[in-house]
């Protein structure tokens, strides 16, 4: 079903004349309440009112997740705090998170978006969601929340964790759709069948699962494991949370990009340079509704492509790729980002610790699993072990307050890092997406 | 009353022990007591070796991680009873043992043990007071 079928099969021109409606308005409306973006268009000696068309959009300059670092915590809101009615925080590079705002406006849009993208996922007022994706500061459980209650589907309200609680619920709920990452989907299984439960006697029918990337294999494991059909959904909080793109269940072949409310580009990540459809290159979105924290050109650091074929669904928004891998080292662990910079500002913030260290990240049991190595050097080692596993333990905990990940520390020897052409490598990923 | 302790720190990894023996054994080092403490991941090995100085600097030129520390040398008389009555000792001062383990060579009619104490001062100070004999640092060296 199309939940907004006014907006969601628009022809192409009907379409780019709204895009450009809605983004001279939110040009003049940043240029003229954000420091940040005035400051940036004065230096690149461009003002709102030289961009005369969608093309023009090239000009702008980028924004990127450093820009929203130097303005953290509120240096790029749009409206006044009074009238920000949310907020969200999604981890940075420094161990700052990034902050989002929301005007009661954005939230009723944010809704609408997340009920376009269950529909697209297969999920009607009749269904009831079994939603995993935590609740929190993390995007993913309140964003998907609102728009299944704007659907009118049911929703159970689970967030991440307590597994067997979940499978329990899953039982006796009966909810038929699933809301979570793809990672803690397939360790829903695991526990599942740990406890008896076949999802084959479960009510499933759709799963919609993204905050992470995941593989078709990975799909194909969990269409299988959960005996649902899987959808992809894509989100990032600096652009809106879940919701900025999604698969539609009937082709399940690419997430089309809710066009009216984000502009999406493909960029050469080393030039900055606009490429056509079909190219492969660094996905930037510019979002030309919202009012608490618009961004323009944000440079997502995602790789995919744009396909502008029409669609069996009947959806006539462009559809970006499954995301292929990113142009910077972030991690993300169990949906939570993780740059190897925080890891060891943290590791550095510890006295007498070696600069080297090495992650490691796996996937056991279908959860990501995070192992710190870390070289012991003269300063810290104790002949004492209860001394050493307090080592461990110590920056394992800062690495949790720090980053809100979980991660394993490991001590090793010194020089035992591996390292290629004097550069330490630095991040070992094992898991198979 | 110090003896010196060489700590070593090990990855769980097959031939990183020998490794060590080996870098002993090519500085031409005797090693007179040794203990292993292992976790899943990481060992940390204890030795006493004849020439300390080389056997450290040997170890380090080899990239490991070594660590000094003092440790106490007993004598434990040979006979039922015999380390129940130091631990006991040390017990009503709250004197932590934090490990021990046993000396290869027995001296006449004594065992030989390595403590490592929280306290070693006020440790030692009561063996002795206790009429407990200790082992110099040169004199076990050379045992």
């Amino acid at each position: 079903m199309i939940f907004d079928m006014e907006f969601e099969t628009l022809p192409r021109e009907a379409l780019e004349a709204i895009q450009w409606r809605r983004l001279r308005a939110t040009l003049e409306r940043v240029y003229a309440t954000v420091p940040f973006y005035k400051e940036r268009f004065d230096a690149a000696g461009i003002h709102p009112n030289d961009i005369r068309s969608l093309s023009d959009l090239q000009h702008i300059p980028f924004t990127t997740k450093q820009d929203l670092r130097d303005n953290y915590p509120y240096g790029m809101f749009a409206v006044p705090l009074e009238n920000v009615v949310r907020i969200h925080a999604s981890s940075g590079t420094t161990g700052k998170p990034t902050v989002v705002g929301y005007t009661a406006r954005d939230i009723q849009m944010w809704a609408g978006l997340m009920a376009r993208a269950l529909s697209a996922g297969g999920a009607t007022r009749q269904d009831i969601i079994h939603n995993a994706y935590g609740y929190g500061l993390f995007t993913g459980g309140l964003g998907v929340h609102y728009g299944a209650e704007r659907l009118g589907a049911s929703v159970i309200p689970v967030s991440g964790g307590n597994t067997r609680r979940q499978i329990t619920i899953m039982k006796d709920f009966k909810p038929t759709i699933l809301t979570a990452t793809p990672s803690y989907a397939l360790h829903l299984s695991e526990v599942a069948q740990e406890m008896g439960v076949s999802f084959a006697d479960l009510c499933f029918r759709y799963g919609i699962f993204g905050a992470e990337p995941w593989s078709e294999n990975m799909r194909e494991e969990i269409q299988q494991k959960l005996n649902l059909k899987a959808i992809d959904i894509y989100g990032l909080s600096e652009v809106l949370g879940p919701g900025v793109s999604v698969e539609c269940y009937q082709a399940q072949k690419g997430l089309h990009i809710q066009e009216d409310h984000f502009i999406a580009e493909i960029i050469d990540p080393h030039t900055g340079k606009v490429l056509p459809f079909g190219q492969t290159g660094e996905l930037v979105f510019t979002s030309i509704t919202k009012e608490a924290f618009p961004v323009i050109r944000y440079r997502t650091r995602d790789i995919t492509t744009l396909d502008p074929s029409p669609c069996i669904c009947g959806r006539t928004f462009v559809r970006m790729q499954k995301v292929s891998g990113r142009t910077d080292d972030m991690l993300i662990i169990r949906g939570v980002n993780v740059f190897p910079s925080q890891i060891e500002s943290v590791l550095m913030e510890i006295d007498g610790l070696s600069p080297h260290y090495q992650l490691v990240v796996d996937r056991v049991e279908n959860l990501d699993t995070l192992t710190v190595m870390v070289e012991i050097g003269e300063t810290l080692f104790s002949d004492e072990v209860k001394a050493l596993q307090g080592l461990e333990k110590n920056i394992s905990y800062r690495i949790k307050e720090e980053l809100g990940v979980t991660a394993k520390v490991r001590l090793v020897e010194p020089k035992s890092i591996a390292r290629s052409q004097g550069k330490a490598v630095r991040v070992i990923d094992n898991r198979k997406i | 009353m110090g003896v010196q302790q060489l700590s070593v720190f090990l990855e769980n990894k097959a031939g990183r022990l020998s490794e060590v023996t080996g870098i002993l054994a090519e500085a031409g080092i005797n090693i007179r007591a040794l203990s292993l403490a292992d976790t899943s991941d990481f060992g940390v090995l204890r030795l006493i070796v004849d020439q300390g100085e080389k056997a450290l600097d040997a170890l380090k030129f080899n990239g490991f991680s070594v660590a000094i520390t003092d440790v106490v040398a007993v004598q434990v008389d040979d006979q039922p009873g015999g380390l129940h009555r130091i631990l006991g000792l040390l017990h009503e001062v709250r004197i932590n043992v934090e490990y021990m383990y046993a000396f290869v060579h027995q001296s006449g009619r004594h065992a030989v043990m390595i403590f490592r104490f929280d306290r070693p001062k006020d440790a030692v100070d009561l063996l002795q007071k206790n009429g407990i004999r200790m082992i110099e640092g040169d004199a076990l060296y050379r045992m």
